[in-house]
């Protein structure tokens, strides 16, 4: 029997990115919030101190700090006709899991979304007629816009202290910016980060060739910055251990460096870590959630009441909460309708390693640091002749070198032996990697819903994953991925390259990104979406559900720029309610 | 073959840990001992997982994999095979974080690992076959095998329907062992492999050496600075023999 505890005004599920902002924005417009976090309490001093974070195999091949999947997992099948089976072990993605969720470990690559990104259904139909989409494709404009969501934008990137170089200033284009960025109102907080050597050498070869490249905004600080709530962040100092890893140096955006000093001093918020929750409590009319139900670390089981019940349990739990719920009508792939689990996307990734005569040192680096090209994103260039929508930036990283997971070799070279030995005495201090970032669209069959057989570890069915690659996808990738190569083709000093391409089924065994969208999406009517544009339930009105969960399908971009943005547009219509 | 055994006293210790605090103080980061998921008082080549005959395969294998060459050390050398049999020993190998619930099928390659082995169970398994497969063919185990022999077998290994052994499939095997090995080579040295920091000279990573600020724009000039591990200079993972 569950132990019922007194109610508060909101409570939250998760205290990740967004977790944490609605809960600062919650507690200023005078709630009392109570976060329930499933993982463990966690701050910069002690968990991500220098003194152990540095460890590959412990975080990144170990993978400590991410779920577990013997709490908790997913099914996956390419297609409705494949029987789902478990993700066994952790792979393509990598859901975070402890109090600021994936926002600890994450990049920090932060983007807008392009304004044309909002509205792609329409902006698509009007540049290359009605037939241009596939059938298949269930693409929806979003109910709102660049304009609207810049001021959030905005907000966002000065809590995060976010290094860039605008490329668009209210309409003027800035030089060493993004020229393809909306209009921003302002510059960034802080300069762009130091430039690697790779990142010189990929800007000379993109020029060299007409593109156009630009630092990538980075939510890691290029010098010392104090945010608008007061928090002071240190200078990033290019430790290489940053993705994957918790920052020790202040130097990250994450919930600790940005927030949580001061949210967690304040007498109308509490966290709960190791709490997991396993349903949204509804009234009998099924309209109104009364709080959640969670179990905590030894088992035992509680009902939390709560006249606001915020999810910001990451994209994927999301969705697995409102559909153990009963929030909402779940989608069925079969038919097309229903609402929740609709619209699953993810991005889509390849790469191009090149090979330098010269040594880059690849130890030295940043999550996001890295230069970029946004020419072939978005409809950043006439896809009339390609026949396919969407597109890639393309970056040369500098995130990192650590030995295990981050070296590069020449195509051909032995997995094992004295080659390989050798290639790894050759080319590691001389090979970055540089990435192509493509969207991916929306399909009737790539959704999300209960699998019918596999369960967690408090007896709830899994998550199911249905989701491939479409062929619009598959082209893109190919026409943007040979952009890399002719830029790879324009490197000085370099002695060759290697295309990895993106061909075939999605497969959940190789780390892509963690960038899962959809499924809660944001909509104009309770038809075609499961959140109102505030990310209110349609069907539980006082249910609000946060993060990409709500993206009808995925842009090109790292999500969470967007994610924060959304968050506090979010939380502005909330507090104003 | 014989395993160089790292035999430190508990002072050698103390100093290699002073080492490290004052390598890292000149970079601006006060460094101390970490906490680990290991003791410090323990010695590395201390069987906690194989048998002797599994021992003498992994030591054989990891041989081949990353031979010892003109290049320097490989991964027998560098400790690889304590560093693999210790993983096999703690949660790892017992795929403590992995959903290990039923039912079980196939799946396809896109669905991933789903056999019911865990990395220890699939070793023990493997490691049997293998040697019952070198036995038929070449009349011994893979440990007392030619270096030539070893390589065929291996390669064969490698290749997705290479060798039918009877308990599992020897691809996934072979998978694991590479990685396992490769990560024994490069990660850090307390884990037990890496010892003397072979991997990391080969390749050329200085370790977790926390603040490139003065270095990172000095483009195409090579970093001088020797290895460090979370545990300091000294590339073992510790001590009393
Ligand atoms: C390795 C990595 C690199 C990334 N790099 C980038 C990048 O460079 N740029 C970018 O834009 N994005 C990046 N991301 C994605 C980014 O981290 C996420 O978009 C962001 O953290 C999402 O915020 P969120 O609040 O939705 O989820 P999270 O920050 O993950 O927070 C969700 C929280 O909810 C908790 N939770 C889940 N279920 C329950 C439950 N039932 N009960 C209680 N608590 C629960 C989780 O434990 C977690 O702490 C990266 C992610 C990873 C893993
Ligand atoms: S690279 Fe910079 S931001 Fe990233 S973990 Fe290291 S110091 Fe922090």
């Amino acid at each position: 029997m569950a132990t019922k505890l007194p109610a508060v005004d909101a409570v939250l599920v998760g205290f990740g990115w967004t977790g944490a902002i609605i809960a600062q924005e919650l507690t200023e417009a005078g709630l009392n919030v109570l976060a329930l976090e499933r993982g463990s309490f966690r701050d910069t001093i002690p968990d991500f101190s220098p003194t152990h974070i540095q460890d590959e195999l412990r975080y990144a091949v170990r993978k400590a700090t991410f779920e577990e999947p013997e709490r908790q997992t997913l099914t996956f099948r390419n297609s409705t006709n494949e029987t789902a089976l478990p993700m066994r072990q952790l792979g393509s993605f990598l859901p975070g899991v402890g109090v600021g969720g994936a926002g600890v470990h994450w990049n920090g690559q932060n983007w807008r979304y392009l304004p044309t990104d909002f509205r792609i259904r329409s902006h698509t139909q009007e540049r290359y007629g009605k037939q241009f989409l596939p059938d298949d494709m269930t693409v929806q404009d979003w109910p709102l816009s660049y304009a609207d969501l810049e001021p959030h934008y905005d907000t966002w990137e000065y809590l995060c202290g976010i290094s860039g170089k605008a490329g668009n200033l209210g309409g003027a284009i800035q030089p060493g910016g993004n020229p393809f960025e909306g209009p921003r109102q302002r510059e960034f907080p802080n300069p762009p980060l130091a430039r690697s050597a790779a990142s010189m050498k990929f800007d000379e070869a993109a020029r060299s060739i007409g593109l156009h490249p630009f630092p990538c905004p980075a939510a890691n600080t290029s010098r010392p910055y104090k945010n608008p709530l007061g928090v002071q962040m240190g200078q990033c100092t290019y430790c290489g251990f940053c993705e994957w890893f918790g920052c020790g140096n202040y130097s990250k955006a994450s919930p600790q460096s940005t927030i949580l000093p001061v949210l967690l001093r304040k007498d109308s918020f509490q966290c709960k870590a190791g709490a997991n929750v396993t349903r949204v409590n509804l009234d009998s009319t099924g309209k109104r959630a009364t709080g959640v139900t969670y179990v905590d670390a030894q088992g035992r089981e509680f009902e939390q009441p709560a006249d606001l019940v915020v999810l910001c349990a990451y994209s994927l739990h999301n969705v697995h909460l409102m559909l153990l719920s009963g929030i909402g009508t779940p989608y069925d792939a079969a038919t097309g309708r229903g609402v929740v689990g609709k619209n699953y996307a993810y991005q889509a990734t390849a790469n191009v390693d090149v090979f330098f005569d010269e040594i880059v040192n690849p130890f030295m680096g940043a999550g996001a640091l890295g230069q970029v090209v946004d020419d072939f994103n978005g409809d950043n260039f006439d896809h009339g002749p390609h026949g396919f929508i969407g597109g890639a930036y393309i970056s040369m990283w500098s995130t990192g070198g650590r030995p295990i997971l981050q070296h590069y070799l020449p195509e051909g070279t032995p997995a094992w032996g004295a080659q390989w030995k050798s290639a790894m005495h050759e080319n590691y201090l001389r090979s970055p990697s540089m990435q192509v970032h493509g969207s991916v669209m929306s399909y009737r069959g790539n959704c999300l819903d209960l699998d019918p057989t596999y369960r967690d570890v408090y007896g709830n069915p899994l998550l199911r994953l249905t989701f491939d690659f479409h062929p619009n996808e598959l082209d893109m990738m190919k026409f943007t991925t040979d952009r890399a190569v002719d830029i790879a083709k324009a490197v000085k000093g370099a002695r060759g390259y290697r295309k990895r391409e993106r061909k075939g089924h999605y497969g959940i065994v190789e780390y892509q990104t963690t960038h899962n969208t959809g499924g809660a999406i944001l909509g104009d009517s309770p038809g075609n979406s499961a959140v109102n544009p505030y990310l209110q339930s349609w069907d539980v009105s006082n249910v609000f559900v946060m993060g990409a969960s709500a993206y009808p399908q995925n842009a090109g971009y790292n999500p969470t720029g967007t994610v924060g943005a959304l968050t506090y547009w979010a939380a502005d219509a909330i507090r104003s309610r | 073959m014989t395993i160089p055994t790292p035999t430190l006293s508990r002072r050698d210790f103390l100093a290699a840990t002073a080492a490290g605090v004052s390598a890292c103080a000149c970079q601006g980061v006060p460094r101390e001992v970490a906490p680990l998921d290991i003791p410090n008082e323990t010695r590395m080549d201390a069987p906690l997982f194989f048998s002797a005959d599994e021992r003498r395969f992994i030591v054989a294998a990891c041989s081949r994999l990353i031979p010892k060459d003109e290049l320097g050390p490989g991964a027998v050398e560098a400790g690889v095979p304590d560093f693999i049999d210790r993983q096999l020993a703690g949660p790892y190998g017992q795929a403590r974080t992995w959903y290990m619930h039923g039912p079980w099928e196939k799946g396809t390659a896109e669905q991933g690992y789903q056999l019911k082995s865990t990395p220890a169970e699939l070793y023990r398994l493997a490691i049997r076959d293998i040697d019952d497969y070198c036995r038929k063919k070449y009349r011994n185990a893979f440990a007392q095998i030619n270096p030539q022999d070893q390589d065929e077998v291996l390669g064969a290994l490698e290749k997705k329907d290479g060798i039918d052994l009877p308990n599992v499939p020897g691809n996934a095997f072979f998978t694991m062992l590479l990685q396992n090995t490769t990560e024994g080579f490069l990660s850090d040295p307390m884990y037990g492999g890496n010892r003397d920091f072979a991997g990391w000279k080969l390749i050329g990573f200085p370790g977790p050496r926390y603040n490139y600020v003065e270095q990172i724009e000095q483009y195409g000039t090579p970093y001088t600075l020797p290895p460090v591990g979370l545990l300091g200079r000294r590339g073992t993972g510790v001590t009393k023999a």
